[in-house]
């Protein structure tokens, strides 16, 4: 009839024959080197396999943890505000709002030394030795009263532990014990005599915006403030740049390190923002607690409102015992103990102005 | 840096026309009784005067007065921004797809920047050969469309106890849904090749991201060798830094936290890793202290969009337009039932589309409204003959501390001034 399908199964045909179709593997890719996948697969399963040689002990975690763990999880893993707790809970997993921990929740201590090891410390991820991370974790355990202070966690010693809620597990079971909403024919009409409101969540008053109408020019007009914060940030940056003096190098490159413990909560550097904790740029010899864009404890704004700055020595004795120096401050980090550290990580901030 | 900032922050003044506008429409419907609306009558200065040329804004953002349909967080909900989640202003938008501008986020240890260039791909473990791909590799392969949602097991979660925030962004915003591209994980897979994991039944696949968290979760391998797609497009557009850019896993009809972003790593295995996000994260825990681990399908859900608190009624009685978005991760299509009377009676609602496996389904039911208080309610069903339960009969089953998985039928009060709240009900 028409010779229109016939110049179809034609250009098919051809096509057909020039674009031959993959047949299995497209032969893209390279093949993992051992060196590589030794750097990127380090998962850590139930039974230990994964797990590096090594060990250490309850004394040295307890070290170690102080130093790059307690800010958030507290000096005996307790947890500091929000900061997840790792310890106790014991017995609390039927009761409401059950504390959930390492040692109370967690079914295999693979996990936890995975975890630690491949996602701690936060903001400073992936930095632990082997043995660190055989401390920390037996410190963990020693905090859930699992281990004796003399126990050293180590690859051999590993299968020695199980986790008091091992058997705290079921597979999911829904299609069995919800087996119920499976019902093809819901109520239509008449499904209950009577509704009540039994509870409102304007009673809580926890939402963000409260009244839907006015909420509108409230989020407009903070979303304008947030962009205006930031411009008045970045001018006084330039001006303080002017008369920067040359920092000893070392001295810096010691600051960079020591403010690894601070990186979780504090940015510092181009185009960094208030996190956590407030932006630290032009930090030394700024006025305390008064940056825009940041709320601050009661105690640290209203004593930036008294003159207050922070010089290299206040900052110097707030370092030292933070929460000591500055009643209130929502500051969680225990301090640093070394008077060199202290003068590194200052000189450091330095370099941020 | 600074076009951004430009282009998104309104000027004062024009801040303030935009408000004043806001306030003559309000107007319009009294304007109309008193006489010829001006609007019309009058020429208007966008009517005699120019526009924004084609180059003012190379990429754009919604215009100004969109500027309140943003992703919002909840401060008191985590310890920080960093590892913490945003909720997608449901409550504003409509059709099924979310813009990925303003679809929720969820990380870890932060939305990191990734370049193409940097980005290495590594499948190992039980396979033929262990490889590793680059970026370039990954768009040499046949590629597949398909449109999935995403919701974080936790949506919902503050609501387990009782009504508590007051907004569907709030209660319901852990959640998006968009058009994917990208490559099946079982061509991947069959690229580095599986004879050497020998029986499929019992094996495994981790996948695990390339950010500081480096998150991980465990998959059977039936289901890597299903749906799963490892993409790097998402409503035709490269994926946002927040959503994993470059390559994300998306996983469809389960649970958000095993859509790894920045993907980076897959590994064929004999047993699952039991990593922290899939034992003391993403479990449930029943009333007897026991927990549920492997809930990875997202049971059928639904909930009303507008009107809702953050969507109130603000014209009157008559013509009324409920609407809101089903789905259910068991990927059948869904139905849905609406109640204005507290789940007294239900009426079917219409579907704005056909439902789509494991995607967001729009459904309305258009209302001559009498003006008196409802309490709205939606109820999803999905063709596997699964009904979304009501609160009291999930608490039933499950107690109060589950935190994860909540599908619970969702109920505004609707008051006679048009304003709505959250509620449960008897």
């Amino acid at each position: 009839m028409s010779k229109f399908p016939k110049v179809i199964a034609g250009a098919a045909v051809s096509l057909a024959l020039s674009l031959p179709a993959y047949a299995g593997t497209c032969g893209l890719g390279g093949t993992a080197l051992p060196e590589e996948i030794a750097a990127w697969d380090s998962d850590v399963s139930p039974d230990g396999t994964g797990l590096p040689a090594g060990s250490g002990d309850v004394l040295v975690g307890e070290e170690v943890f102080a130093e790059k763990c307690a800010a958030c999880h507290g000096d005996f893993a307790e947890g500091v505000d929000n900061w997840p707790k790792l310890a106790g809970g014991h017995g609390t997993l039927d009761h409401d709002d059950p504390l959930k921990t390492v040692g109370s929740y967690w079914p295999y201590l693979s996990t936890t030394w995975d975890y630690v090891n491949r996602s701690m410390p936060f903001g400073a991820a992936q930095t632990l030795e082997p043995d660190e991370v055989y401390a920390i974790v037996a410190y963990i355990l020693y905090s859930n009263d699992l281990v004796d202070d003399d126990f050293v966690l180590s690859n051999e010693t590993f299968s020695e532990v199980t986790l008091p809620n091992a058997d705290g597990f079921i597979v999911d079971d829904r299609l069995q014990s919800e087996k119920h909403f499976w019902t093809s024919e819901p109520c239509m009409q008449d499904c209950k005599e009577s509704v009540e409101i039994t509870m409102r969540a304007r009673v809580l008053d926890v939402t963000p915006q409260e009244e839907s109408a006015a909420a509108v020019p409230v989020v407009a007009q903070a979303a304008a403030e947030e962009v205006a914060v930031v411009e008045p940030v970045a001018e006084p940056v330039a001006e303080a740049a002017v008369e920067e003096v040359a920092l000893d190098p070392e001295l810096l490159a010691k600051g960079a390190n020591v403010f690894k413990k601070c990186k979780a909560c504090h940015k510092v550097g181009e185009g960094a923002k208030h996190s956590t904790g407030p932006l630290l740029n032009g930090i030394v010899g700024a006025a305390v607690g008064q940056a825009g864009g940041f709320k601050y404890s009661k105690g640290m704004r209203a004593a930036g409102e008294t003159g207050l700055v922070w010089t290299e020595e206040e900052l110097a004795a707030f370092l030292t015992k933070p929460r000591k120096y500055m009643k209130g401050t929502k500051m969680s980090f225990a301090g640093l103990r070394k008077e060199a550290d202290i003068e590194a990580v200052v000189t450091y901030l330095k370099s941020f102005e | 840096m600074s076009d951004k900032a430009k282009t998104f922050a309104p000027s004062r003044r024009q801040f303030l026309a935009g408000a004043a506008a806001g306030a003559t429409a309000a107007a319009a419907s009294a304007a109309q009784a008193a006489g010829p609306d001006p609007l019309i009558t009058e020429v208007q200065d966008w009517a005699s005067g120019l526009g924004d040329g084609v180059d003012a804004t190379p990429y754009g953002l919604p215009i100004q007065f969109e500027q309140d349909v943003v992703r919002r967080n909840v401060e008191w909900l985590t310890a920080d921004t960093i590892s913490s989640i945003n909720f997608t202003p449901i409550h504003a938008l409509d059709g099924t797809i979310t813009p990925q501008g303003c679809a929720f986020e969820r990380h870890h240890s932060g939305a990191i920047e990734l370049t193409k260039q940097d980005y290495r791909l590594m499948i190992n473990g039980l396979v033929d050969t262990p490889l590793v791909f680059s970026y370039a590799d990954l768009e040499r392969f046949p590629r597949e469309n398909r449109v999935y949602f995403c919701e974080c097991a936790a949506n919902s979660g503050m609501e387990w106890a009782g009504a508590q925030l007051n907004g569907a962004q709030f209660t319901h915003g852990m959640i998006h849904n968009m058009e994917y591209s990208g490559v099946s994980l079982r061509t991947l897979l069959e690229e580095a090749g599986l004879a050497a994991a020998g029986d499929f039944k019992d094996k495994w696949v981790y996948v695990e991201g390339a950010d500081a968290s480096s998150n991980g979760r465990s998959i059977p391998l039936e289901k890597a060798l299903d749906d799963v797609l490892v993409a790097f497009k998402a409503n035709g557009e490269a994926l946002r830094k927040e959503h994993g850019y470059p390559v994300r896993l998306v996983v469809p009809g389960w649970e958000g936290n095993m859509w790894i972003k920045w993907l980076r790593r897959i590994e064929v295995m004999d047993g699952p890793v039991e990593s922290r996000e899939e034992t003391s994260k993403y479990t449930d825990t029943l009333e007897n202290g026991v927990a549920r681990k492997w809930t990875w399908e997202m049971d059928a859900k639904s909930v009303v969009t507008s009107p809702s608190p953050q969507a109130p009624i603000t014209h009157g009685s008559g013509p009324l337009v409920i609407t809101g978005l089903a789905w259910s991760g068991r990927g059948s299509r869904t139905g849905v039932d609406v109640s204005i009377d507290g789940g007294k009676s239900w009426s079917e609602a219409r579907l704005g589309a056909p439902g789509v496996d494991k995607a967001l389904t729009r459904f309305y039911l258009d209302i001559n409204w009498d003006g008196s208080e409802m309490l709205l309610q939606s109820r999803a069903r999905d063709s596997s003959g699964y009904v979304q339960p009501s609160k009291s009969e999930l608490r039933e089953v499950r107690g109060l501390n589950s935190i994860y998985h909540n599908n619970a039928i969702q109920t505004w009060w609707v008051k006679a001034d048009g304003e709505a709240e959250n509620v449960e009900v008897s």
